[in-house]
């Protein structure tokens, strides 16, 4: 059984359908990559597994379990972690704090522990701390020390898409969603995150769903590539499969600069 | 510089403006005239002329009207911002004539509004603007000398308040609170009397002092001297006296720490004793808005909820303890101890807190603050209705509600209550600082940064939302309860819009999310309206100016949180970071491309 499978998931907004009984899989372990032209509907579609929008038709299951109709936080809490195209962080909050606010869906301390300070507050606390630190430190030194404490909005472009991601990896999730964590990225960075999207599965285990137009970054870490235009699959395949396909050319052509590699 | 003397002539429009431009000078002045009129025609200034600041010669009535002088002054003269790549343009004599210009124009305008105010009868739309008013700005000469002496006094002024940009940057500092401090001394004289005496030191009133009211010269120097030694050579000495407690060994430290807060504890455990009934009842007073300050900075400050009908659970919790302790209770007359009433008092506010809560769960900003306000002022009126007369009371409220009791000691007049108020203040202020760094606090800020965000990463906003109005909600009622047994009976009139908004203001004004803000928010602007009656009358327009001004010019607050502070200083942090990453290009670990 998938850890992760849609069928005919369909979302139109007004007239235009963005996606389009999409039928998708993903196994536990993979890194399955999904690309498309712009407006093809990727992001819906992570916007509808993670339950930012609604679903008009379809099923959504993770972990053989229906999540249509679920509010985001539980989904999170049910393991899928997602970051966004438009990296959005907690500007006014501290590196540190940003990633610890992802574990709110793993810990359970309220404001009566808060305020007595209880062992049990305490013993959490420490323990979201160390592990905002410990996945900060996933990215070498360059969100660790004296960065623990800036404010997000300080960072570089860079560092703030390497923070989403840390954040969205400290909630534990099984399911990783990463959509273009790449975008804006000089060559020495996208290779830096491509080999880190590998380690994510090989170190952390996390199941990986990537929306990528960079196609070094797809080539390099995809199990399998999902191509979407006008919201619907037109292929399915290794990259080289894909690479092949008449209809994916098509799709992409009139864009050289993304087909190219 | 070099940059600056090549580049000159095609970058002639991006050079500093001169030191004295003509156009600012004269904008300023006339601003600054306007705001003097605009303080003698309402009457501020024979108000407050009746407190003598400094004996023969300085009250506080003609001080409030050239301050708009030596404000305007001040900012007509000083220099313009510095550009990266330019010297930096320095404050000299083209300052003062700035400053002169601009005083001259206040005096211009002053002396304007002076003939208009002799020619005219506007007594029918500024009641204020009275013969005697005219006396007071004339300085008892006539009208003629008056004006020679207005456009001089004025133009002094400005001069004086642009000099300040000439004083060397090293003795600017202790010389303006020298002069600060003494007018504040002068200020606050109907307060330090009281102290000194309870202290046993009333021959230094004597000495300070004028029986009538006012600093003595002698009371100037000593405080002056006091004043500028003490900044002069404690300045910054403050944070090297932490960091040596901060190198302590732990043991050590926390042995410091405890006896420090000994020491606290015994002050303020001498504070009533020492000021006495007046200023213990102004103490209680500005502690009960500091209680609900604090709580309004949680749902505020934190949660980024605009409330403001926070006035409303100030009221449920005065009510609620009003219809459970009193004897005179309409409805139900349970007589409960107010200890015993206080866990109902607060799960009243709770429940308060999620019926206000609930429905503006998907409300933000404006629309928040609108409709909250709109609970606020539903709360006032229910109380009052005749409908709920039954249960509340009415107009005619509730009254004997009994005294606090605490074992065999009855809490009784404003010297011993203000023990319990302080205990509750501390108790909230550490819940709030215990709370702001817990896994509530952080996703209320989340929620504050980015609803949607903190939802997608695992934020029940619906929840979040929720607690942030109870906790504050209890807070407040916790104060409404203080306030109802202190006054011995619940009005529906005391709860009313004007609270809610003072405690929005203390709040912005101090600091948003600082606790220590929210406390000088609190004595400065609750405290010292009552202390000084004349202020009262104008504590609305002075709470104004002051919004106004921090909006503008430090919307962080005086006492800004670490936070806020952080996010003031982010240009220096920019540079700072984009310094790291061309260090990182540098000495980064990967070769170029694949
Ligand atoms: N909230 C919305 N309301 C209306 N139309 C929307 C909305 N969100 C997306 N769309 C439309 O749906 C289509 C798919 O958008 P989507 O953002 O999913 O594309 P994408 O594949 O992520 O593109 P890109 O590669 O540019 O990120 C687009 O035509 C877009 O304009
Ligand atoms: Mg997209």
């Amino acid at each position: 059984m998938p850890l992760f499978r849609t069928e005919g998931l369909t979302k139109s907004f007004g007239g235009l359908r963005a996606i389009d009984s999409l039928d998708m899989h993903v196994d536990e372990g993979e890194i399955v990559s999904v690309i498309g032209p712009n407006g093809a509907g990727k992001t819906t579609f992570f916007n509808l597994v993670t339950g930012l929008e609604k679903p008009d038709d379809g099923v959504i299951e993770f972990d053989g379990q229906p999540i249509v109709g679920l509010v985001p936080s539980q989904i999170i809490k049910l393991g899928i972690a997602r970051t966004f195209q438009n990296v959005r962080l907690f500007p006014n909050m501290t590196v540190r704090e940003n990633v610890m606010v992802s574990r709110h869906c793993r810990t359970r301390s309220g404001l009566i522990g808060a305020v007595l300070r209880t062992p049990a507050f305490r013993r959490e606390e420490e323990e979201t701390r160390r592990i905002a630190e410990d996945t900060l430190g996933f990215f070498g030194t360059r969100l660790v020390g004296y960065r623990l404490d800036q404010l997000a909005l300080v960072l570089s472009y860079a560092n703030r898409r390497r923070l989403e991601i840390a954040r969205a990896m400290a909630s534990s999730p099984r399911l990783l969603l990463l959509d273009e964590p790449t975008a804006g990225m000089n060559p020495r960075e996208t290779v830096e995150i491509t080999e880190l999207i590998g380690k994510m599965r090989d170190e952390k285990g996390f199941t990986i769903l990537l929306i990528e137009h960079d196609m070094r970054v797809v080539r390099g870490v995809s199990d399998r590539v999902v191509v979407i235009d006008y919201g619907r699959k037109i292929a399915e395949g290794t990259y080289e499969e894909v690479a092949q396909n008449e209809q994916v050319i098509e799709a992409y052509l009139g864009r050289p600069a993304e087909k190219g590699a | 510089m070099e940059r600056a003397a090549t580049a000159a002539e095609p970058l002639d429009d991006l050079l500093p403006a001169p030191v004295l431009s003509l156009q600012r000078a004269v904008r300023f002045g006339l601003i600054g005239g306007m705001a003097a009129v605009v303080v003698a025609a309402i009457g501020m200034v024979e108000t407050f002329e009746a407190r003598t600041l400094i004996d023969p010669f300085l009250a506080l009535g003609l001080t409030t009207l050239y301050l708009a002088s030596f404000t305007f002054g001040f900012v007509a003269g000083s220099p313009p911002p510095e550009r990266e790549g330019f010297a930096k343009p320095k404050a000299g004599l083209r300052s003062l004539a700035a400053g002169a210009i601009a005083g001259v124009l206040a005096g211009v305008v002053l002396s304007a509004f002076m003939l208009l105010a002799d020619a005219v009868n506007l007594r029918n739309i500024f009641v204020s603007v009275s013969p005697q008013l005219l006396e007071l700005l004339t300085f008892g000469k006539g009208l003629g000398t008056g004006i020679l002496l207005v456009l001089v006094v004025s133009t002094a002024v400005g001069v004086a308040g642009s000099a300040v940009h000439l004083i060397p940057a090293q003795v600017r500092r202790p010389i303006m609170y020298t002069v600060m401090w003494v007018l504040l001394v002068g200020l606050l004289q109907s307060v330090i009397e009281p102290v000194f005496r309870g202290l046993g030191l009333p021959s230094l009133i004597d000495v300070l002092y004028e029986e009538a009211g006012g600093l003595r010269l002698a009371g100037v120097v000593i405080v002056a001297a006091a004043v500028f030694l003490l900044s002069f050579f404690l300045g910054g000495k403050g944070r090297a006296l932490q960091g040596r407690l901060d190198a302590l060994p732990a043991q050590r430290r926390r042995s410091y720490i405890s006896i420090l807060l000994l020491v606290a504890a015994a002050i303020v455990y001498m504070i009533p004793r020492v000021v006495g009934p007046f200023l213990s009842e102004v103490l209680d007073l500005a502690g009960l808005y500091l209680l609900m300050a604090l709580g309004l900075n949680i749902v505020i400050g934190y949660a980024g909820l605009l409330d403001l009908g926070y006035v409303a659970f100030f009221a449920v919790g005065a009510y609620t303890t009003a219809i459970l302790t009193s004897p005179n209770s309409p409805r139900f007359t349970p007589e409960m101890t107010l200890w015993a009433s206080l866990p109902f008092v607060v799960l009243a506010a709770a429940l308060a807190g999620l019926l206000v809560g609930t429905p503006v769960l998907r409300m933000r900003g404006d629309y928040l603050a609108i409709v909250t306000l709109g609970f606020g002022e539903i709360a006032r009126i229910l109380l009052n209705s005749d409908a709920l007369k039954e249960t509340f009371g009415g107009a005619q409220g509730i009254i004997n509600i009994p005294n606090m009791v605490i074992g065999p000691l009855t809490v009784r007049g404003p010297e011993v209550f203000f023990y319990p108020i302080f205990i509750f203040a501390i108790l909230a202020g550490y819940v709030s600082l215990a709370i702001q760094n817990s896994r509530m606090g952080r996703a209320w800020m989340a929620m504050r940064e980015d609803e949607l965000v903190a939802e997608t990463m695992g934020v029940n906003i619906v929840a979040a939302k929720l607690s942030a109005f109870v906790v504050g909600a209890s807070l407040a009622s916790i104060g409404g309860a203080l306030f109802a047994v202190k006054v011995g009976s619940v009005f529906p009139s005391s709860f009313n819009i004007v609270v809610s908004i003072t405690i929005l203001v203390l709040i912005i004004v101090g600091g948003m999310g600082s606790v220590p803000g929210v406390t000088v928010g609190a004595l400065a602007l609750v405290a010292l309206p009552e202390l000084l009656r004349e202020f009262n009358e104008y504590k609305f327009l002075m709470y104004g100016i002051l919004l106004i001004f921090m909006m503008l010019k430090r919307p962080e607050g005086f006492i800004p949180s670490k936070r806020r502070a952080l996010e003031l200083h982010q240009d220096e942090v920019l540079q700072d970071a984009w310094l790291q990453i061309y260090g990182d290009e540098e000495t980064g670990p990967q070769e170029e491309g694949v």
